[in-house]
């Protein structure tokens, strides 16, 4: 049932028609491939499937805080449009174009590793590296107006714990929290759990993602990639990208949330 | 047996084509990992049975006398989180699977091999952080870590053996990343969809829940532990949160976890009855598509544990409806296996034996399921011995089995030695016969309204004591029975006779390699040109209606 005969030629259809010798590989092997892979083609493949699956996962995990999200933005909606409010919409709508911008040189940083222009590649990346640092530099910022406002939630801060100012009717000090009609402290204070798990995963991913960068970086200054293997560059890519996928959905989650009900504010 | 005997075996392999600690710590070869996490995973084995002893001593009279209430909620809590995240959810697919994905589909190795190697690592260390909490005061929470107990209440060590099963939850999600890619890119010439063994479509199903529903509960668990950090949290009802949506995030994951359990057992049962009755399975696609069956309805069927906790009336009805569905993949596993033995040549080897009883055991655990799965059945039952021993008969009885049936089975291919057949049967009889007294008391104990997670009960019910004792006994039976293979196995390994590349005389493609495989597992890439479990050859084969069958002898 099974030919071992090292002659045997499957049927043309098939894409690793030639590559049936088994130990012995094409004569023009590329160096980056790998021992137990036939040929470059299958071990890009493989290693774009293990990425989108690792997405998949990634998904899944950030889906259990979207999911208590959905569930307490629906039972306490007047306290998670106040502290909706209280975010700094400008500085998050600042880190959102900052992210979509470094979606685009990684993609070009992606094209140019494929033409083999190593120049180009390795500054594409570089931008990307800088945007990525920018976006973690603004949201450190905004904890740390959180931290100064005590909006840091329980005492995960030793000494600071959450103890907001509320505002009272006719107050504008943006400091305070400006409740909306129904809103409870306390629901306030299970938004920012959500707003700091989702948001504090979110940038730990993104370290994640310019550490890859800078390692890309190193391999694509000394030349490692060329239009025969690039698959490291776009793979980090996907990563890249998903990234950015989830602060597209962060961004009106969290911040954009309670805009229209600005106006009730006592 | 002594005429048998030589030092080695003649042909550079997997095991002798390298020496030395460094060559098996750095390996990248699916072979040594696999026998990497055989070893780690007997050894969280052994210590999770150490609990389980100590739990039936403790139960064998009515008073507490061995333990405290609260030592024993630790040692429950610990012999649960021991064997559920570190055995029975690698056990098949971390060493078997390792081992044989990638022979299977004739590949030379999984797709990532480091990161397999690195999937090792992740689980060791994840395995020591647990110990470390089991060492420095143990968890009392119960595996499951309801909160507000595990949040808020608990003096125990919650965030360490968090930590342990959330670092160990990433090796689950690495191996079945692995597996899936493999399946998906690396299959040999000819080694099309239909033709894969089964024990590949359920390892292939087994890694869709791993990757789907473990970062779900590595995400509570670590939801968990900042909350018992931070002392506020989204499952604290303090600040408007709800414990009951803990219990549906952990349960997301956990139940299709024993999916995880009990498809690559499925796996491994399928191969054994096919290959001992030396026939082709009955329903190949129905087997195959059933195990894809079971991960997909897996995941919506969480909310059956939850019939006690508050849960909504009609949301139980559902739950309660997809439950008894999911039991028809598994209903169609079982009738196609029997279907297979069905004028087969059956051979009651030791693989064999442990198929068999697979089948039966799987069947009372499966059908007591259906018990709890109705409604008002369940409100009497939940939080008994029943529960306790209904999911006793699925992993012990399901996936116990079946990890000792292909141990036994491709131990030549592993080891390259043959395990003493004799020691074999009578071990697989000892642990059927051990298993069946330690756990068919507890459905009577159950359904006589014993709960579970108690050490005490009270002293004037005779009866209950009376099966107490023998529980205690029969798994005293089955240490025995564990005891047994644990011995001749690691025998054989330097004594047992020398394998032959194919000892089974079996089609499949992992026996078309030398025992043990050397590191590249084919000499040549084999190409595939027939389905799976074929056994007789094409010569002997005629063709009635749309049927294939043997011709039959003498013809």
């Amino acid at each position: 049932m099974i030919c071992l005969e090292a002659g045997y030629r499957p049927p043309l259809n098939r894409k690793r028609t030639t590559l049936t010798e088994g130990l012995t590989h094409e004569p023009t092997t590329h160096r980056a491939l790998q021992h137990h892979f036939e040929n470059m083609e299958q071990q890009r493949e493989a290693g774009t499937l293990g990425m989108w699956v690792f997405l998949v996962t990634e998904l899944m995990f950030f889906g259990g805080l979207f999911l208590a999200y959905t569930i307490y933005r629906y039972q306490y909606p007047a306290a998670f449009a106040t502290a909706s409010n209280h975010l700094d919409i400008r500085l998050g709508g600042v880190n959102t174009v900052v992210l979509i911008v470094s979606s685009f040189t990684m993609a070009m940083a992606v094209f140019s590793t494929q033409l083999g222009r190593r120049r180009n590649s390795v500054i594409y990346l570089l931008l990307t590296i800088v945007l990525g640092m920018t976006f973690l530099g603004i949201k450190a910022v905004e904890y740390h107006d959180k931290y100064v406002d005590s909006l840091i939630p329980g005492q995960l801060i030793p000494g600071r714990p959450f103890n907001p100012a509320v505002a009272k009717p006719g107050d504008t000090d943006p400091h305070k929290l400006h409740l909306v009609e129904g809103a409870n402290v306390r629901n306030v204070e299970l938004f920012y759990w959500i707003y700091f798990a989702m948001t504090g995963l979110h940038a730990l991913h993104m370290i994640i993602g310019i550490g890859l960068l800078i390692v890309l970086t190193i391999m694509a200054g000394r030349g490692r990639f060329g239009p025969e293997y690039h698959a490291p560059v776009e793979i980090s890519g996907l990563y890249w990208h998903f990234v950015d996928i989830i602060w597209i959905f962060l961004f009106p989650l969290l911040y954009l949330l309670g805009r229209h009900l600005e106006g009730h504010l006592g | 047996m002594e005429e048998f005997e030589t030092p080695k075996p003649p042909h550079t392999n997997y095991i002798n084509a390298e020496y030395g600690l460094k060559s098996w710590l750095l390996t990248r070869d699916h072979k040594r990992i696999a026998l990497l996490y055989l070893g780690a995973i007997s050894f969280y084995f052994f210590i999770g049975s150490l609990y389980a002893m100590a739990i039936r001593l403790e139960l064998l009279t009515p008073q507490a006398d061995l333990v405290q209430s609260s030592t024993y909620n630790k040692m429950f809590t610990q012999h649960g989180i021991i064997m559920v995240f570190f055995f029975l959810i690698p056990a098949i697919p971390a060493t078997l699977g390792n081992f044989l994905v990638p022979m299977m589909i004739g590949a030379k190795d999984l797709a990532f091999p480091r990161i397999n190697l690195l999937s090792w690592y992740i689980y060791m260390v994840g395995g020591l952080i647990t110990i470390y909490a089991l060492l420095a005061g143990g968890v009392d929470t119960g595996w499951t870590f309801y909160v507000p107990y595990s949040t808020t209440f608990s003096n125990s060590y919650v965030i360490a053996t968090g930590v342990g099963i959330f670092i160990s939850g990433f090796s689950s999600i690495l191996t079945g990343l692995n597996f899936i890619v493999t399946i998906h890119t690396m299959r040999a010439p000819g080694m099309t969809w239909f033709r894969l063994p089964l024990f590949i479509w359920a390892h292939y199903a087994t890694s869709l829940i791993m990757i789907l529903g473990t970062p779900v509960v590595a995400v509570t668990i670590l939801l968990v532990a900042l909350e018992r950090l931070a002392h506020i949290g989204i499952f604290d009802p303090a600040a408007g949160g709800d414990p009951i949506l803990f219990q549906h995030l952990f349960w997301f994951y956990s139940h299709p976890a024993v999916y995880i359990m009990v498809l690559p057992a499925m796996g491994v049962v399928s191969e054994l009855i096919a290959n001992f009755s030396r026939k082709n399975i009955f329903g190949y696609k129905f087997i195959a598509f059933s195990s894809l069956a079971i991960a997909v309805f897996g995941f919506l069927v969480w909310g059956h544990h939850l019939f006690v906790s508050g849960q909504s009336v009609y949301a139980g009805m559902i739950f309660s409806f997809l439950s008894f569905a999911v039991a028809i993949p598994s209903a169609i596993k079982v009738f196609n296996w029997t279907a297979t033995l069905y004028k087969g040549s059956i051979s009651y080897d030791t693989p064999m034996l442990y198929a068999l009883g697979f089948i039966g055991l799987f069947t009372i655990g499966g059908m007591t399921g259906l018990f709890l799965a109705s409604l008002a059945t369940d409100v009497h039952l939940s939080d008994t011995y029943f529960i306790v021993a209904h999911f006793h008969y699925i992993m012990v009885g399901g996936t116990l089995l079946a990890y000792l049936g292909g141990l036994h089975y491709w131990w030549p291919k592993i080891s390259g030695r043959m395990y003493p057949e004799g020691w074999g049967r009578f071990s697989a009889l000892v642990v059927f016969v051990g298993f069946n007294l330690t756990f068919s008391p507890q459905f009577v104990l159950g359904y006589m309204g014993m709960p579970r997670r108690y050490h005490t009960y009270p002293a004037d019910m005779v009866s209950w004591q009376v099966l107490h004792v023998l529980s205690t006994a029969g798994a005293s039976i089955l240490g025995v029975g564990l005891l047994i293979p644990l011995c001749y196995l690691v025998w054989s390994m330097r004594y047992g006779p020398i394998a032959a590349a194919n000892p089974w005389n079996l089609p499949g493609l992992e026996w078309q390699t030398a025992s043990p495989p050397p590191t590249e597992n084919f000499l040549t890439t084999p190409v595939v040109t027939t389905e799976a479990y074929q056994f007789a050859a094409p010569e002997h084969k005629e063709v009635v209606g749309k049927f294939e069958r043997q011709k039959p002898a003498g013809t």
